[in-house]
């Protein structure tokens, strides 16, 4: 079992606790005048999203985690996994929904996204910041009201719906930022 | 911690360079302006020393000693002084009288934002003076060093037990360590076991007490249980607790400065220094050799004093705030 002493604690580290994958998003070493030194640590669960703060004493070792990012390419849906492939190996990995989640809304075929794997298996899918999907249903477009604020919700081909400007016809093809779910501009 | 005082120019900016360094030039004259109207003679210590410190908590930078093939009595490393307390007690037991200090010091922590591996210290000793003497020392030179503002309110003084008692509501000298671990998994998440009552103390002060300390006025904290007593003098408290005579200064949250009625038995310190290596066996850390210069000074005899360490990177950033 590998494992890390506090003293290479550093923030992306990746750790065991409780049996979850955990990410260390903060180190501080806290000391009181002449005592014993911790390491105060904002953790992030990778599994659940959860942050919170957690204390070790210094020269504690910690399980590391079987952790790291890849780039990998989506493949396609089956309705219960999806299937991303490492573009240099041509390994094909399934994906649970729990591993996609919310990236699900954003994927498309061929785009290249980060799969952060736990142990070889995707632990969570990070979809790229701007994808490029098409219009499968919104209302008729308006035309004359380019200048105006005005927005309706427009449905992608990925089931995602994002609110777009008036003037967005079905058929057509937008940007996406994946971060904030929003509409960026025509593609 | 990159410091932003003027001590570092990596730090610095052209816009900012002659603002910061006057300041931090403006500060230390004033230091030495204090002590030379005490009559308090500044003196300039060896920055590397043949003997590493005993203490578990700290652990010098060692260097390879460049004259170990030319002298067949040097040692192979030398360190570099975690601060210049021994050789400043070597001085006093010279008979140097009331002695201070403006020097850089080095430890091997863990870089935060407030720790550095290299800092400047000032530090003094005065010889005659009581913890209660220090105190009042220290209140004078913070009183002409710091805007007045930060002064305002005076000086607080609060013992070890009453700080627990205030912002945690326990007793830290009737608690056992088993009964304080049991309190201390309440209020933090960690996960670890120590049967060191000072850990579980160390752990709810740094965490529960000290980011409270001394945000109306600087706050003395005064004694601390005899277990972290250093290299200060024992006594009993009103309660009949062993207590330290020793002192931590906060300012908004901040250690600044650590003083001490110093501890002047020689076989006192055999004994405090063979428990520091019990401690670091326990620890899984290498024992240390004993700075033999400063037993020699202290058979000799080292006058009554006490002595105080005050960190002059962070003075400067609370001067500043």
């Amino acid at each position: 079992m590998a494992t890390y002493s506090t003293n290479e604690f550093k923030n992306g580290l990746k750790l065991i606790i409780d049996g979850d994958p955990c990410n260390i998003v903060e180190n501080e070493v806290v000391k009181p005048g002449k005592g014993q030194a911790f390491n105060r640590v904002r953790l992030k669960n990778l599994k659940t999203g959860r942050a919170w703060e957690k204390t070790f004493k210094s020269g504690e070792s910690v399980e590391a985690a079987d952790v790291m990012d890849t780039d990998m390419e989506y493949l396609y849906c089956d309705g219960e996994f999806w299937y991303f492939m490492d573009p240099i190996s041509y390994e094909q990995i399934p994906a649970s929904l729990e591993a996609v989640a919310d990236a699900k809304l954003f994927l498309k075929e061929q785009d290249s996204c980060v799969v952060t794997l736990w142990n070889g298996a995707p632990l969570t899918v990070s979809p790229p910041n701007f994808v490029e999907l098409e219009v499968v249903e919104t209302d008729p477009g308006l035309k004359g009201d380019t200048a105006q604020g005005g927005t309706k919700p427009a449905t992608l081909s990925t089931g995602a719906v994002v609110r777009v400007p008036l003037f967005i016809d079905q058929g057509e093809v937008l940007k996406i930022d994946t971060r904030t779910g929003e509409y960026v501009s025509r593609a | 911690m990159i410091d932003t005082t003027g001590a570092n120019p990596a730090a610095l900016t052209a816009k900012n360079v002659k603002q910061r360094l006057g300041k931090r030039a403006k500060i230390l004259a004033a230091i030495r302006c204090y002590f030379d109207q005490q009559q308090v003679l500044e003196v300039d210590t060896p920055l590397l020393s043949d003997y590493p410190v005993t203490d578990p908590q700290l652990d010098n930078i060692k260097v390879e000693n460049p004259t170990v093939n030319y002298q067949s009595t040097s040692q192979p490393w030398l360190y570099l002084t975690t601060s210049p307390e021994y050789a400043m007690k070597q001085l006093l037991s010279l008979g140097s009288g009331s002695i201070y200090q403006i020097s850089k010091s080095f430890r091997q922590d863990a870089p935060g934002p407030k720790h550095s591996i290299e800092f400047t210290l000032l530090e003094w000793y005065r010889v005659g003076f009581k913890i209660t003497d220090l105190i009042d020392d220290v209140t004078a030179l913070l009183m002409t060093l710091m805007p007045t503002g930060l002064m305002a309110n005076g000086v607080e003084i609060l013992s070890y037990r009453e700080a627990f008692l205030r912002h945690l509501s326990i007793d830290p000298f009737s608690l056992t360590s088993v009964q304080l671990e049991n309190f201390a998994h309440q209020k933090i998440d960690c996960d670890f076991t120590d049967q060191d009552k000072d850990i579980w103390l160390d752990l709810l002060m740094s965490h529960c007490i000290e980011p409270n300390l001394g945000h109306q006025a600087p706050c003395f904290l005064i004694d601390y249980p005899a277990s972290q007593a250093a290299l200060a003098k024992i006594t009993n408290d009103q309660q009949g607790n062993l207590v330290a005579k020793r002192f931590e200064l906060y300012m908004k949250g901040i250690e600044l400065a650590n003083g001490y009625e110093e501890l002047t038995d020689h076989d006192q310190h055999v004994d405090r220094f063979e428990q520091d290596n019990q401690r670091r066996c326990e620890l899984d850390l290498p024992t240390q050799a004993v700075d033999q210069h400063f037993l020699k000074a202290l058979k000799s005899g080292l006058p009554e004093c006490a002595g105080v360490a005050l960190g002059v990177d962070r003075l400067l950033l609370l001067a500043a705030s």
